[in-house]
């Protein structure tokens, strides 16, 4: 029999931006809100103390700060008729785990949305035609305008502490040759703190950029340029590129986090309560299952705790939202045979291709000069910035200098044909590891028919439910995009005058490679949208299903996005937050 | 080792005078006063795996006119100290049954080994294999048969019974990197060798300075106990 707790407003399954945010606006209507947060405390002290934190082996390579897979994990299969197997080592993609999340450890690029990626179904339809799109690409709107997202988008950068260069504010242009990004949408208010320094490696892609007629900008990035407090008065340091960023606890408070921008002020609150090792099993529903009663978890001690609450947020990363979705009874379970059921519909990824670039000893990279956020980048072949009908292909993808530290044990790129290994691995690592410019073109993923998130039949965790289960694949479309992207990419490259290149893309006919690290940019499966038939959330991300559960996260997204999520996922958590306060609070119902 | 301050003032005055270039002096030679202390009394290995470990390290990342190699920075040792943490018991790992390691490798580890089984049975393996082959076990053979006895467990060519052979490899040749990479306070990268030989600053983790410099980083690298290289 679960221990019961007392009731309280809100309950929060899961303690990363999502729901620090969450927590964050809920208190301040009022509302009593308990966060679970399966993972331990953590915070910069001791977690990122100086100098233990910059320690590649603990850290990258043993992975501390990411999901204990040995308690769960996923299975991954690349198509309908396969067996999935166990995501059994950390690879592809990397989950955060305790208090912060994965926004502890993320590395800071921290971008909006180009508006045309909200209402990407549409806007192909209206310039392409409807033809265009493949068969089985399901690809549709958010319900949600860039317009409505705005003012949410310039409270979470004032909130992050984001550093970068404007194109236009309030329609004035500001940032023309100065770094800002004439593709990018217009702003009420300029970023809160001016762009971080560009290191060498991003200031050659910048001019090679340039000199092709590309349209270079800096990053915008979460790692702050200069000291800084937030609108909740947390404070944060200059970050002085490190280089212990990505897959690390900042040592220095320059890295915008939960832990580091909004706890503090979290704190103070009496109405708020953080429990850690807090594992959530379901939510609980009434006997009809229209509303959520609160949650099950089980407590560190092993004990299953019930905690009801006239509210639950999921907030438990993108694939934990929809396992709980699914595990919970929440939404009809999607079919991809059918296309009925919309709860796992739209799982999409991340599409990526690299270029590392080998030079002589006169350029000084010095890879090991970074921070997470950082970089040059060029929107020219993003979203729809360019004449998709010649290209023959849906899906856009911004390319970057992004150097965020490279250490020395996951790092070191070599030219093609140098052996892994004796002296002449060893001569090749001397030559060329301070040498080496690394470029991402960091594409897009379309959503199609058999791409999705289920329940395995033969896994389980470690409380003896069964695991979530990945059907993903590239299709020919995602092939064509990213090969297309390196081409590009790789003339920029060429345009830098290196002595040799390393182009790393996909080819047709590759399957999804779970080992190699990409991106934990995923997305999908407990999508939002306009038509409760197409998705599992409305447009306030709340369950069509049942009205009290709203669902943060990046499962929200119908499809992949060229730029790193994070930025759209809090804007559209202070966008739910919203809808919440102003008008649910008042009148428990469907919001849509 | 201790960080002497005369050696850390004789780099400050090198890297002023503008000649910051990692020291070549002990080149191919183990520094002096870095007596592998504790390279016959391995805790995981037995004495026939410590010696396949040295001599495979040794050719792995040898010691050549650039530097140390991976024996002299501390590598074997390095290991022998990984095989008792979680992770090598695959504690860090998702475990549970069935098992399917046949699996296409894009789906990554299916096997029932930990780090440790497959350090065990692969070594044996090697040397066994090695035996059949050559008449003696790896670590008796000459450099240049050792480097070939190791290609064909690179490539897969060598088969063994229990771990293929280049599964047993790759997790050797990535920790015998991981041991001249990582810092020395994991017990490899002695002198800082590794760090050395590359550039790479260590625990230094404050480039303020040098950011928008294009020119050699001349600082030495320095350890998170505070040994400078
Ligand atoms: C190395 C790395 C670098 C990244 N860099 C960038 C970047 O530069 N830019 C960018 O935009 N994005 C980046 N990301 C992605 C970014 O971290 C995520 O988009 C973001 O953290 C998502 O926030 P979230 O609140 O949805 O989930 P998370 O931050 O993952 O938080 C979810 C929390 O829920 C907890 N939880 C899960 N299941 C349960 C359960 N059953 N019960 C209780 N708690 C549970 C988890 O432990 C976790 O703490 C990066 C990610 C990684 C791993
Ligand atoms: S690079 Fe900057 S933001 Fe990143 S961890 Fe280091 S100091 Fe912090």
């Amino acid at each position: 029999m679960a221990t019961r707790m007392n009731k309280t407003d809100v309950v929060i399954v899961g303690f990363g931006w999502a729901g620090a945010i969450m927590a964050k606006e809920l208190t301040e209507a009022g509302l009593r809100v308990v966060a679970l947060e399966r993972g331990p405390a953590r915070d910069t002290q001791p977690d990122g103390a100086y100098p233990k934190v910059l320690d590649e082996l603990t850290y990258n390579i043993r992975k501390k700060l990411f999901q204990d897979l040995s308690r769960e994990t996923v299975t991954i299969r690349h198509g309908l008729d396969d067996t999935a197997l166990p995501y059994r080592q950390l690879g592809a993609f990397l989950p955060g785990d305790g208090v912060g999340g994965a926004g502890l450890h993320w590395s800071g690029v921290h971008f909006r949305v180009d508006p045309v990626e909200l209402r990407l179904r549409s806007h192909y339809e209206e310039r392409y035609g409807k033809g265009f799109l493949p068969d089985g690409m399901t690809i549709q709107d958010f319900g949600v305008s860039y317009e409505e997202l705005e003012p949410h988008f310039d409270f979470a950068e004032k909130v992050f502490g984001t550093s970068g260069t404007a194109w236009s504010v309030k329609g004035q242009v500001v940032g023309a040759d100065k770094g800002g990004n004439p593709f990018a949408p217009d702003r009420s208010n300029d970023f809160p703190l001016p762009a971080q320094m560009r290191p060498i490696s991003a200031q050659r892609f910048g001019k090679a950029a340039a000199e092709l007629g590309y349209h270079p900008y800096d990053l915008p990035s979460a790692n702050a340029s200069g000291p800084y407090s937030n609108p909740y008065g947390c404070q944060m340091g200059p970050c002085n590129f490190c280089g212990y960023c990505s897959g690390y606890v900042c040592y220095n408070y320059s890295k915008a986090s939960p832990n580091v921008n909004i706890l503090p002020a979290l704190r103070q609150s009496p109405l708020f309560a953080l429990r850690t090792q807090a594992h959530v099993l379901q939510v609980d529903l009434s006997a009809d299952r229209r509303t959520a009663t609160g949650v099950t978890y089980v407590d560190a001690q092993g004990r299953e705790v019930a905690q009801p609450a006239d509210i639950v947020i999921l907030s438990a990363f993108q694939f934990h939202n929809v396992r709980l979705m699914l595990l919970s009874g929440i939404g009809e379970p999607y079919d991809p045979a059918s296309g009925q059921g919309t709860v796992g519909r739209n799982f999409a990824y991340q599409n990526m291709a690299t270029i590392k670039a080998f030079f002589s000893g006169e350029v000084h990279a010095n890879p090991f000069i970074g921070a997470g956020g950082n970089g040059i980048a060029i929107d020219d072949f993003n979203a729809d910035n360019f004449d998709h009908g010649p290209a023959g292909f849906v899906g856009g993808s911004p390319m970057w200098v992004n150097q965020a530290g490279v250490k020395p044990i996951s790092g070191i790129a070599l030219p093609e044909g140098v052996p892994g290994w004796g002296s002449a691995w060893k001569q090749a690592v001397a030559e060329y590891y301070t040498h080496t410019v690394s470029m991402d073109a960091h594409g897009a993923h379309m959503s199609y028919r058999d791409n999705y998130l289920s329940l395995d039949p033969t896994y389980r965790d470690a409380y003896g439910r069964p695991l979530l289960r990945m059907t993903l694949d590239w299709k020919d479309n995602d092939i064509r995009m990213t090969r297309f992207m390196a081409e590009k990419m790789r003339a920029v490259a060429q345009a830098m005058g290196p002595k040799a290149l390393r182009v790393y893309v996909k080819n047709f006919g590759d399957h999804f490679d779970t080992t190699s690290y990409q991106t934990t940019h995923l997305n999908g499966g407990a999508i939002m949208g306009a038509d409760r038939r197409t998705s599992a959330i409305n447009r306030y991300l709340q369950s069509w299903d049942v009205h009290n559960v709203f669902v943060p996260g990046a499962s929200a997204f119908p499809q992949g996005l060229g730029y790193n999520p994070t930025g759209l996922v809090a804007a559209l958590t202070y966008w739910s937050a919203k809808a919440i306060r102003e008008r649910y609070l008042a009148k428990p119902g469907p919001l849509a | 080792m201790p960080d002497d301050p005369s050696f850390t003032s004789r780099r400050r005055f090198l890297q002023w005078s503008a000649v910051a270039v990692p020291a070549l002096a002990a080149a191919g030679a183990p520094a002096s006063g870095q007596a592998p202390s504790a390279d016959d009394r391995p805790t995981f290995f037995s004495a026939s795996e410590w010696a396949f470990l040295r001599a495979a390290a040794a050719r792995l990342i040898p010691a050549d006119a650039l530097g140390p190699g991976a024996l002299e920075a501390g590598v074997p040792e390095f290991i022998d100290r990984q095989m008792a943490t979680p992770w090598a018991e695959g504690r860090l790992w998702y475990m549970q049954g069935p098992f399917v390691p046949d699996a296409p490798p894009t789906l990554g580890w299916q096997m029932r080994l930990t780090p440790r089984d497959v350090y065990r049975l692969g070594i044996a393996a090697a040397d066994g294999w090695t035996q059949d082959r050559h008449g003696r076990v790896f670590a008796e053979l000459d450099p240049a048969a050792q480097d070939g006895v190791l290609q064909a467990f690179e490539s897969g060519k060598a088969r063994f019974e229990q771990v293929p052979a280049a599964i047993f490899f790759a997790m050797l040749l990535g920790n015998v990197r991981e041991g001249f990479f990582s810092d020395p306070v994991h017990g490899g990268n002695r002198g800082l060798a590794g760090w050395k030989l590359i550039g790479f600053p260590g625990a230094r983790a404050d480039f303020m300075d040098w950011v928008e410099r294009d020119v050699a980083y001349p600082l030495p690298p320095v350890s998170l106990s505070g040994q400078r290289g």
